[in-house]
């Protein structure tokens, strides 16, 4: 396009345009760095050994097998029970609510509970669950404090995909007789189904990087359970796990490799929301 | 009432699917008020254990005390560092974080190739899941010594550190908020501007930025809270140490006082916790208040 402006306006459009690729350099090189830098710090220290045995004060060897499966245990623990909660508040809210003040008060909440910082949700988990509900620093103390921390993720996202759902599968089904609840069941749900993997993928992805609410609901133990004693039991999770080994301990290979085990996971739990994305825009599109 | 006068009034009785419906509806609405029912036991629970503290230790003194000294024979408990480390700690990870996270919002969303498009907001993505342990991580090892080294400074655990560290860590949120705000701009309102006479770049930061700048400023107040609530990650990089804020001195956050003594906290110490803890609640929905306020001001336009 020949433009013929002022050589100060030319200027000014050259200077906003440097500043808008230094940016987005900025950004991406981060983004590149953090990643290699990690791996490559890490992945050199991701041993057998680290993976699958317990820490030895015998043998003054660290493993993570204990970390690995509580991390594990508390992701199934709480997607769980958040769950039924959030799908059942984002149906609740799209399908049954006709109070207008109640759906405000619920997103208000929910947007809420978005804003609170892990810390606070740490401190009211340990009044709250490991406390006042008898539960000790436990598992199942740190997965019901991640369930509120979560509720939020999971109620927008199959909110979002319920809305998608168009209204003439509600209407044809209940033409054909069906109840509200039966339409909700058979047709509703099965149509969003993609909008509430999405919502549990993003949901694993906060609690595996979650660890300022973990820290004294869950506490620091790590010792080799199964998933029902795991539960009752305090144990530590992958990132808890760094902390630990990287500020108290001054493990920094140990931590590395952990880091490095996260970063894979991290990346792919984006891959995976942007693959579901896509799915959803071509069905959407149709 | 008892229940057959009751099921019959209702018309449950001739109807027991009718029972059924509205039996689901409930659970549906309880499930619904769970979030609500979480906020209120999170509020009540704050103020119930935070605020006998502060009274305790006098609101004044302990808002505006100069020195915490939790664990000494005369206990001082003055929260004012922690205070002014999370405003200076917060204020500096915007004045870094929001420009650049402004300007790559307007790069993707108006000039960028799709193809550069897609793989931005992979990358973005990647930098919003790290785990904020990693971040602190990478800042022990790079950035405290690299502080140390660059300035001078016996210890590079420093305010400044973190202050990078939380740049970095609200860039994601920053972009997305703006990216959705900028894409949400008529189409229209560009093309009168082009045909006016006006280049591509000066349309999208004359025309374009102004249109989207209730979602910009949401985007930098979210980035506000985001900075304000992130605990670990300081933790790892700030030195944990009680003193005024000043750039090269190790500090101590809101968030960071709460942690670090926690574990071992006992008696008024573990009451006067609670009450930062209460301190930073204050904050956060003061934040989530002009959030509220942005929203519907972008609605009514």
């Amino acid at each position: 396009m020949i433009e013929r402006i002022s050589g100060k306006r030319r200027a000014w459009c050259g200077m906003m345009r440097t500043f808008c690729y230094i940016s987005v350099g900025i950004v991406t090189i981060l983004t590149a760095f953090m990643i290699l830098y990690v791996l490559f710090r890490g992945l050199p220290h991701i041993t057998g050994q680290l993976l699958f045995t317990v820490p030895s004060m015998l043998r003054n060897t660290i493993g993570i097998l204990p970390d690995i499966l509580n991390t594990i245990y508390i992701v199934i623990a709480a997607l769980v029970i958040v769950l039924p909660i959030g799908v059942g508040a984002a149906i609740y809210l799209n399908e049954y609510a006709t109070n207008r003040k109640v759906v405000e008060a619920i997103e208000f909440a929910a947007e809420t509970l978005s804003g609170i910082p892990s810390i606070i949700y740490g401190l009211v988990g340990m009044l709250v669950f490991c406390q006042f509900c008898g539960l000790g620093t436990s598992l199942l103390a740190g997965a019901l404090t991640l369930v509120i921390m979560n509720l939020p993720t999971i109620m927008r996202t199959t909110q979002e995909s319920l809305k998608t759902v168009p209204e003439s599968y509600r209407e044809g089904a209940f033409a054909l007789g069906a109840g509200k609840w039966r339409v909700i069941r058979t047709v509703v749900l099965p149509t969003c189904i993609n909008g509430i993997i999405t919502g549990c993928i993003l949901a694993i992805g906060r609690i595996l990087s979650e660890s300022a609410a973990l820290l004294f609901t869950a506490g620091f133990a790590h010792n080799l359970n199964g998933f029902i004693k795991g539960l009752s039991s305090a144990g530590a999770t992958l990132t808890v796990a760094l902390y630990v080994y990287a500020s108290e301990r001054g493990e920094f290979d140990i931590a590395f490799a952990i880091a490095a085990i996260l970063m894979i996971l991290t990346v792919i739990i984006n891959l995976l929301t942007a693959y579901m994305g896509r799915l959803m825009k071509r069905r959407n599109g149709q | 009432m008892n229940l057959r006068q009751f099921l019959a009034e209702k018309g449950y009785r001739d109807n027991p699917r009718r029972l059924a419906e509205d039996l689901i509806h409930l659970v549906f609405l309880v499930l619904g008020l769970v979030a609500v029912g979480s906020v209120l036991v999170i509020t009540v629970y704050l103020v119930v254990s935070g605020l006998p503290a502060i009274i305790k230790i006098g609101p004044a003194e302990f808002l505006f005390g100069t020195r915490w000294a939790s664990t000494a024979a005369e206990p001082e408990f003055g929260i004012l560092p922690f205070i002014l480390t999370s405003i200076y700690g917060t204020a500096g990870a915007i004045i870094i974080g929001v420009p650049i996270g402004f300007f790559a919002a307007v790069y993707l969303a108006k000039m960028a190739p799709k193809s550069v498009r897609d793989a931005m907001e992979l990358c973005i993505g990647v930098l919003a899941g790290i785990p904020s342990v990693v971040y602190g991580l990478v800042g022990m090892t790079i950035l405290v010594p690299g502080i140390r080294i660059l300035f001078g400074v016996p210890d590079g655990a420093t305010l400044l550190a973190a202050i990078v560290v939380l740049a970095v860590m609200i860039l994601p949120s920053v972009i997305n908020v703006s990216l959705t705000a900028l894409q949400a701009v008529p189409r229209e309102y560009e093309e009168a501007s082009l045909a006016l006479g006006a280049t591509s770049t000066e349309t999208y930061f004359r025309v374009t930025v102004p249109a989207a700048k209730s979602g910009i400023f949401t985007a930098i107040v979210l980035g506000i809270g985001r900075a304000i609530g992130e605990a670990m990650a300081i933790m790892m990089v700030a030195g944990n140490v009680a003193n005024m804020p000043s750039i090269f001195r190790s500090v101590r956050f809101l968030t960071t006082a709460v942690a670090s003594e926690m574990s071992y906290s006992s008696g008024l110490q573990r009451e006067a916790l609670f009450s930062i803890a209460l301190v930073l609640f204050l904050f956060i929905m003061l934040i989530n208040a002009v959030l509220n306020v942005l929203k519907t001001g972008g609605r009514n336009k």
